[in-house]
């Protein structure tokens, strides 16, 4: 079985804050539970017959919220994966973006072409992704490379994938290529200990990733991923880093998937329900929750209120989104390449 | 490093490949160069030679033997404004890029509903008769010609070399751009000075004749021409059209040429099954079958991997110009 390691199941009594005010750790807690609601809601909506498919990601909300507070809007790049529901959020994706593409309506900005949480939004500088594994690495190099190229400093990329990706040969690439040109980027490594079914010990001999920077000339950090503040801290010292010109860094934030891999899997034929209940105390929405709580930078009727507005807030674009048309059937025929096209001329 | 600039020139392919790329880093600052051995060996077959020095290292990359990355690094750059040329040393190493060409760069501007596009352009020799043997000898065209959202350029003359590589850089979507290596040195011919370019997907007739229509491109259009000159001799008329072009492919000029001659012969040195020749031909099928007098026929390669190292297998292999020259005569006499 999956084994991740074990994070403290009680908040700690002070916790460390880096630079973050009250405000932006109540922000990171109404985004945790942003993405978990969109995620079970993914999978409701699935469950209802009104969608085809969906891929929750119950368990990253620490590491996605906590990675995309470090981002700096309207300067950063975000190279996510098909999991990251809460980097797109808080890289600048609306809620009603993300159900949009749970619906595959006409307004979806992918225009209804793309599964479920394979965003895209330029203005954001969010990249487009594809399905196939650690393939949108290279090219979160190679927007790195254009920053340097363009000498925009300040400016850095935050490349997102699973613990699968780092088995794929353009992983090893692109880490390689980013480490000899010394580029802006950081490597997230969201570690849930499994590829869809493949526990880690079959993905790999040795099980930190974090460990192989070493081998590629980089610095590589371990955090805990159910702990978003400890993954704000380190991804943000990463992207300064790489903002300042000291090149990539490869993180790696060991988490637990508590969903099977998509609406589609079902992870009762590779992993037990006693081994699922053992993580829950992990769990980083209610443990950052009750952090806040008790350390008072929330009451516990304001975290109440704060569930219902979220609640309502996912509802409403549910409603939304739903209401809304799918693509007319003349849009398939769109954006294969610039203008009109025909293979014959 | 000066390259001489006169008013028109006389180069060969490789001269031709080579002075379009250096103008392109001249004119434009978003264009860079990134393959293996580019920089201090100067590529190769020695197509980027002094570029390095010229235009520093930023510009003139030399990456990680790793074509995935050669492709998907360039992607990355081609998604945030750049004009990358990504080079693939040989065609014959591509097949680890397949999935960033097929998957990815195909793909971009689609998948996003045109929020992000491509324009990236892939330079990759191909072809036999050099002695290259199974992995310094493949076409690779067929493999690609068959994706949306791809163009693919195999020109075979200087000229028509500078303009077509001169559209795939100003291209906003990604361009496979083909370079026969037996072309590179053996075949010169006349250059216009100055920047201009040649619509991807324009034919064009290279030798006009009346009897049989011939569709060719890479070496073979030479060769093609060769024998239609000494069929002329015998006041044997054949029209050889060069393609240029694979995706898109030029229906309009086949067309033309097939209703005046009523026959066709298509020659390209890929293998035969599902080859370019096979798509022309289902083409001219469905749109001027009643123009026929004549079957059509294929003179491709064989449906074998590859071309051995040995000269007679490489020979048996390549098409002879003597079989394209007896070919179109018992097409014409058919």
């Amino acid at each position: 079985m999956a084994k991740t390691p074990s994070a403290p199941v009680a908040a700690p009594a002070v916790f460390e804050r880096h630079d973050l005010t009250d405000r932006q750790l109540r922000e990171i807690m109404r985004l945790m539970m942003i993405q978990r609601t969109i995620g079970n809601r993914g999978f409701q909506l699935n469950r209802q017959g009104k969608i085809p498919f969906a891929a929750g990601s119950d368990g990253h909300e620490a590491v996605q919220i906590g990675a995309a507070m470090a981002l700096v809007h309207g300067k950063d790049i975000l190279s996510p994966y098909y999991r990251d529901i809460g980097l797109a959020i808080g890289g600048g994706l609306t809620t009603l973006e993300t159900l949009l593409s749970l619906f595959a309506r006409s307004g979806d900005l992918s225009g209804g072409r793309q599964f479920p949480n394979h965003y895209t939004k330029h203005a954001a500088d969010v990249h487009s992704i594809s399905s196939i594994i650690a393939a949108h690495c290279p090219h979160a190099v190679g927007a790195a490379y254009a920053l340097v190229y363009r000498k925009e400093r300040g400016r850095a990329v935050l490349c997102s994938f699973g613990d699968g990706a780092t088995s794929e040969g353009e992983w090893h690439e692109s880490v390689n290529f980013a480490a000899i040109h010394k580029l802006p980027i950081v490597f997230l490594c969201q570690n849930n200990g499994l590829a869809i079914s493949v526990p880690l010990n079959q993905q790999m001999a040795q099980p930190d990733i974090y460990k192989r920077a070493d081998g590629y000339g980089l610095p590589g950090v371990l955090v805990d991923g159910m702990d978003p503040i400890a993954v704000y801290g380190v991804v943000k010292t990463a992207l300064d880093r790489a903002r300042e010109g000291g090149g990539p860094t490869l993180i790696e934030a060991k988490c637990y998937r508590y969903l099977s891999h998509t609406t589609d899997d079902d992870d009762r034929t590779y992993r037990t329900r006693e081994e699922i209940e053992a993580h829950r105390p992990e769990d980083p929405v209610p443990r950052f929750q009750r952090a806040l709580v008790e350390n008072n930078i929330m009451s516990a009727e304001e975290l109440e209120q704060l569930k219902a507005d979220v609640l309502a807030e996912v509802n409403d674009v549910t409603d939304r989104a739903e209401a809304m048309e799918p693509p007319p059937p003349s849009e398939l025929w769109t954006h294969v390449y610039e203008g009109t096209h025909e293979p014959w001329l | 490093m000066a390259l001489a600039a006169p008013s028109t020139s006389v180069m060969s392919n490789l001269e031709a490949v080579r002075q379009t790329l250096y103008d392109a880093l001249k004119n434009d600052p978003r264009v860079l160069i990134m393959g293996e051995d580019v920089g201090a060996r100067g590529n190769v077959f020695l197509i980027t030679k002094g570029f390095l020095e010229e235009f520093g290292p930023e510009r003139i990359i030399d990456t990680p033997l790793a074509e995935a990355s050669i492709v998907g690094v360039a992607i990355g750059m081609a998604m945030e404004g750049l004009r990358p040329i990504a080079e693939i040393q040989f065609a014959d190493f591509i097949y680890p890029a397949f999935n960033q060409i097929v998957g990815e760069a195909a793909k971009t501007r689609y998948r996003s509903n045109g929020d992000y596009t491509c324009p990236l352009v892939i330079r990759a020799p191909y072809g036999g008769g050099i002695r290259g043997a199974l992995s310094h000898s493949v076409s690779i065209e067929a493999l690609f010609y068959h994706v949306p959202g791809l163009k693919i350029v195999a020109p075979s003359f200087p000229a028509d070399i500078k303009g077509l590589l001169n559209a795939a850089i100003d291209d906003p979507d990604p361009v496979l751009f083909l370079e026969h290596k037996k072309t590179y040195r053996s075949v010169k011919g006349e250059v216009p000075a100055g920047h201009y370019t040649i619509p991807i997907g324009k034919a064009e007739v290279k030798h006009p004749g009346e009897k049989l229509s011939v569709v060719s491109y890479g070496l073979n259009v030479h060769q093609a021409i060769d024998a239609a000159k000494q069929l002329e001799v015998e006041g044997i008329s054949v029209e050889v059209i060069d393609l240029r072009s694979i995706r898109p492919m030029d229906k309009t000029t086949i067309l033309k040429s097939v209703c005046k001659t009523h026959k066709l012969l298509i020659i390209h040195e890929d293998n035969k099954f599902g080859g370019v020749g096979a798509e022309i031909s289902a083409m001219v099928a469905e749109e001027a079958l009643f123009e026929l007098d004549a079957p059509i026929r294929r003179l491709c390669g064989p449906d074998v991997p590859a071309m051995g190292y040995a000269q007679t297998l490489e020979e048996e292999f390549m098409i002879s110009t003597e079989r394209m020259r007896e070919t179109m005569r018992k097409m014409v006499e058919f």
